[in-house]
């Protein structure tokens, strides 16, 4: 454990809770916007903190247009499996794949993660899906993008470009799926801590 | 978790997480694409120095559906049988690279042997060891009574264990390695055991075990259990005198029609039958039994696929000279990894 | 031929003089013996030195030579797993100044034939007297006397039978064998091992095997043939050895037995005296032997007995096997453990250093005793003037570890590889000859005589 004062040094909030709470509600009009309404609409949140975010792109969803069922449109891809890297890492378990009943054939699918860094994960969600269906399209809704791509990938939609070294670390909070402790405040945020 | 030996040394965490990832991985097996890359350009040895197609079928598809090059090596009718010993086929083994090797054996031990000896390097899964363990079985019936506990309770069974559940294992315990793996396995994940056998069917030493022993079937069953597991009988104890006559054990400690019905009049409308195959009908269990609806038997062979894709998964999927970073579970998002090794340890580590 | 004999008869070895300065016999008050012509000469402190060979014995405790009374040298048969050459340098270098070669070679040593050949081979390798035991049944089938008397006359001069590695289960045979080596002082040694109660057996059977799933080898297997054995000892009033005695209960029913005044003597191995059936869990051949390993109490009922006096003897049942009898499944490889160049040490760190005998009682049970019940002349004696010079220097403040490459016995399967011993032989004195000197192999000893006449008749 790194006592959180010494790393406080070193590293920066760049997303507060009311700029990711702001960021999301201008994701989810650009969303309809480009899909021309609700139609068809499906949110894919990549595990662990891309559920959480589809969900809440989902309520907003909703909120705007009420023929929206929230729970309807979201649904949560596991890419463990498809990743490129196994081999490399710490074995990682599986999370769970969760689709709405229809299924994903003919559906828009608009894939949500936390950040956009190498797009290895992305490609390896878009392999996870061609074995599940065929979508009529596949689009990417990020909440950061932080630049440094291996592939050729881009998001569709983006809550904020961080520009940042490659060393550095951009580091996600949700009140969903983080702890509170170690100095976090427990509400949302974005923070960039320097590489060791 | 380097090699799967036994289930004596795994722990619950590590249980819970098999099962878990088993869970996801029998989503797979209900979708159109029945596969997934995982261990795309890894080599599976199935090495098989005994008959059993049940089990080698259940962990080729295991390997398959991952994407795992499978080579199947029947020792039984090969140079084994000229004499050639487990040492050399172990050696021949790594030469050709396999990454794990299941292995079914007639000698207990043969797996651990072959896992410690320093004879290759691979993943060492046991797939049945004499009269040792067979823990893919084991784990596979824990994963069919844990789906079985959380349909009842409407509840998800991921990240549960099998705390309280009652389950008698019924016949030849001193000859079944499934009978042991289980008794450790259960215990682990907390289910209540009871093992009903013939006093010459029970091992020496099973006063040491973690569960209670009864000679008494009929007794057993008025107490109330969840799961009756039968284990097979092989007829051939008999002419060793262990029970006198086939008919007679099958009076005695079989689940018959009669035990059978009687389930229901005792209300345990809820008590599940397994059978880890293949099956004696008419001796250990009746055809009644077996068919009915509350036997889990296929059930039981369609989990074993998932759980040996888990177990598989696990045991490949890391690196496998790093069994400390093996069990860590991933704790952030993983695209804010920057992909080179040397970043391995660096968010994951705090 | 003849440059032998010279040697033999009137080379430097044969008048030789070894000046051992400052041992401790068995321990006690500080020493100088006097080694002349193969018997102790003299003894008392500061002996003269002259035309001696001086050996420093600081520190180092003097004790008779050892005597095994149960030794597999393979030969003839198996010379890939051990030759009568090889076990006896391993014999020397363990503190061995004589062993009972067991009768389970190929041919087995049942006739007078066989017996003088092992005999034979000994000598002519002259590192300790290798005393050959006779089978009692012919080819150890279990079905028919074999010659014992012819054994008994030969040049071997057989006085223990034993059908080791296999138990004499017929009662009426086992009577018969009793009864017929009264004839000449002889006594049968059981391998106690009821057979149909260990087919396939391959550990103890008890909570160790009921986990591991190895067929089990249950106490009472032995327990019974040793209840059955004593009594029929009694009834014939014959001299009965029971070997490798490995469980409490067959401890109290010696003590039994020898309470009655039963005419039985046991022994016991190193590796019984420590190692368990825990070991087991590893399904390392290694600590694969016959009998089986087996529980704490056991091993503890084991150490007391032969404190006690119950159990008579250490007998190493060294048993090598070639590595490829080991290098497989534990229920395919063979039984035995090597013991001869660890018996010293193991004893010395169950026994002695556990306070539960002294360097007295050791020389009792690895020399006095075992030599007793073999009729072995010349061996087991006191270290007194005129005593033919058999005897060991050991240092016991002396820490070693078992490295398999550096022993001379050719089996590799020493279940103490690795481990750190206590207690080294410096040197040992065979007849008056230094087999031994520095803790390395010296010369085998050439004074027995011109090989191959002595004895004819």
């Amino acid at each position: 454990m790194i006592p959180e004062a010494a790393a406080a040094g070193a590293s920066r909030v760049v997303m507060s809770a009311a700029d990711i709470d702001r960021a999301l509600t201008r994701i989810a009009h650009e969303i309809l916007e480009a899909n021309k309404g609700s139609k068809d609409l499906l949110l894919l949140g990549i595990p662990r903190r891309g559920f959480p975010l589809a969900q809440r792109l989902a309520a907003k969803l909703a909120a705007t247009d009420p023929s929206i069922d929230a729970d309807e449109v979201v649904g949560q891809l596991d890419v463990t499996m498809f990743r490129d890297d196994l081999a490399r890492q710490p074995t990682r378990a599986p999370e769970r794949t969760r689709l709405p009943a229809a299924g994903i054939d003919d559906k828009v699918v608009v894939l949500v993660d936390d950040v956009l860094f190498s797009g290895r994960t992305i490609r390896a969600a878009l392999d996870a899906l061609v074995d599940l269906g065929r979508p009529r399209a596949v689009r990417l809704a990020v909440l950061a993008d932080r630049g440094h791509r291996e592939l050729p990938i881009r998001a569709d939609h983006v809550g904020k470009n961080l520009p940042t070294a490659s060393a550095e670390k951009v580091r996600v909070r949700l009140i969903e799926t983080d702890a509170a402790g170690s100095g976090w405040s427990g509400s949302d945020e974005v923070v960039i801590e320097a590489g060791l | 978790m380097r090699h799967l030996l036994s289930t004596q040394d795994l722990s619950l965490a590590n249980t819970i997480r098999i099962l878990d990832t088993a869970e996801e991985m029998a989503a797979v097996g209900e979708r159109e694409v029945k596969k997934l890359p995982a261990l795309r350009g890894r080599t599976v040895v199935n090495l098989f120095f005994e008959d059993s197609t049940r089990t080698r079928i259940s962990f080729e598809a295991a390997a398959k559906r991952l994407s795992a090059d499978v080579i199947n090596f029947s020792a039984k009718g090969s140079s084994v049988s000229k004499g050639e010993s487990l040492k050399d086929t172990a050696q021949t083994l790594e030469a050709m690279s396999a990454d794990a090797v299941v292995i079914r054996h007639w000698a207990s031990g043969a797996p651990a042997q072959l896992a410690t000896s320093g004879w290759i390097d691979a993943a060492v899964i046991n797939a049945g060891d004499g009269t040792h363990e067979h823990p893919t079985q084991a784990l596979l019936d824990a994963f069919t009574m844990r789906r079985h506990l959380a349909r009842l309770n409407g509840t998800d069974s991921t990240g549960s264990n099998l705390s309280g559940l009652r389950v008698a294992i019924a016949g030849d315990v001193l000859h079944s390695r499934v009978a042991r793996s289980n008794v450790w396995l259960l215990q682990t994940l907390g289910a209540e055991v009871t093992l009903v056998a013939p006093p010459t069917l029970l091992p020496v030493g099973v006063e040491h075990w973690p569960c209670a022993v009864s000679y008494d079937l009929d007794s057993v069953l008025e107490s109330g259990v969840d799961a009756i597991m039968v284990l097979r009988v092989q007829a051939e104890r008999m002419n060793a005198s262990f029970f006198p006559s086939t008919r007679e054990y099958s009076r005695r400690w079989g689940l018959d029609d009669a035990r059978l019905a009687r389930l229901d009049t005792l209300g345990m409308k809820d008590t599940i039958i397994m059978h880890p195959g293949p099956m004696n009908r008419g001796l250990e269990i009746s055809s009644a039994a077996a068919d009915s609806s509350r036997s889990t038997v296929l059930a039981q062979v369609r989990n074993g696929v998932s759980v040996r894709m888990a177990v598989l998964y696990l045991l490949l999927s890391g690196d496998l000279r790093d069994p400390v970073a093996r069990l860590q579970s991933p704790s952030i998002s993983v695209d804010n990894l920057p992909n080179t090794r040397a970043d391995e340890t660096g968010v994951n580590a705090r | 031929m003849t440059a032998q004999k010279t040697a033999g008869q009137a080379g430097p070895e044969a008048t030789a003089r070894y000046l051992i300065r400052g041992a401790s016999p068995l321990g006690k008050a500080r020493t100088d013996l006097l080694v002349q012509d193969g018997r102790i000469v003299e003894i008392g402190s500061g002996l003269s030195a002259a035309s001696a060979t001086v050996i420093d014995a600081d520190g180092l405790i003097a004790l008779p030579g050892m005597v095994d009374p149960h030794t597999h040298l393979r030969e003839p048969g198996r010379e890939d797993a051990e030759t009568v050459e090889t076990g006896s340098r391993a014999a020397a270098l363990g503190g061995y100044t004589a062993v009972h070669a067991m009768a389970n070679s190929s041919p087995v040593a049942d006739t007078a034939g066989v017996v003088e050949q092992v005999f034979s081979l000994g000598r002519d390798a002259g590192w300790v007297d290798v005393r050959p035991v006779g089978a009692v049944t012919v080819g150890l089938a279990g079905k028919q006397l074999a010659e014992l008397g012819a054994m008994a006359d030969s040049r071997a001069r057989v006085r223990i039978f034993s059908d080791d590695g296999i138990c004499v289960s017929d009662p009426v045979l086992m009577r018969r064998a009793l009864e017929y080596v009264k004839a000449f002082d002889g006594v049968i040694a059981q391998h106690a091992q009821e057979p149909r109660l260990t087919e396939g057996a391959q550990m103890n059977e008890g909570k160790v095997s009921a986990v591991l799933g190895l067929a089990g080898w249950p106490a009472v297997a032995e327990e019974s043939i040793i209840a059955r054995d004593v009594l029929l000892a009694q009834h014939v009033d014959s001299r009965l050895h029971i070997c490798h005695v490995s469980t409490a209960g067959s401890v109290e029913l010696i003590r039994w037995a020898k309470a009655r005044g039963i005419k039985v003597t046991a022994e016991v191995t190193p590796h019984h005296l420590w190692l368990t059936e825990e070991l087991v869990r590893s399904y390392d051949p290694v600590y694969k032997v016959n009998p089986p390993l087996r529980a704490e109490e056991d091993v503890a009922a084991l150490r007391a007995a032969l404190a006690d006096g119950t159990i008579d003897v250490i007998g190493t049942d060294h048993a090598p096997h070639p590595s490829e009898a080991k290098d497989c499944e534990w229920a395919q490889a063979a039984m035995g453990m090597t013991g001869l160049e660890t018996a010293l040490s193991v004893v010395q760190h169950t026994m002695i250093e556990s306070g539960l005998m002294d360097w007295e009682g050791f020389a009792r049970v690895t020399s006095a005793a075992p030599a007793r019940i073999g009729r072995l002349a010349g061996h087991g004696r006191p270290l007194a003037v005129g005593e033919p010079a058999n005897l060991v220097l050991v240092d016991p403040a002396a820490r070693w570890q078992v490295d398999l490459r550096t022993m001379a016995t050719k089996g590799r399967n020493s279940p103490f590889s690795g481990r750190v011993l206590p207690g080294a032989v410096v040197a040992t004195f065979y007849r008056g000859h230094p087999t031994v000197l520095d803790g390395k192999l010296n010369t085998p000893s050439r004074q027995s005589g011109p090989r191959g006449t002595e004895g004819e008749r």
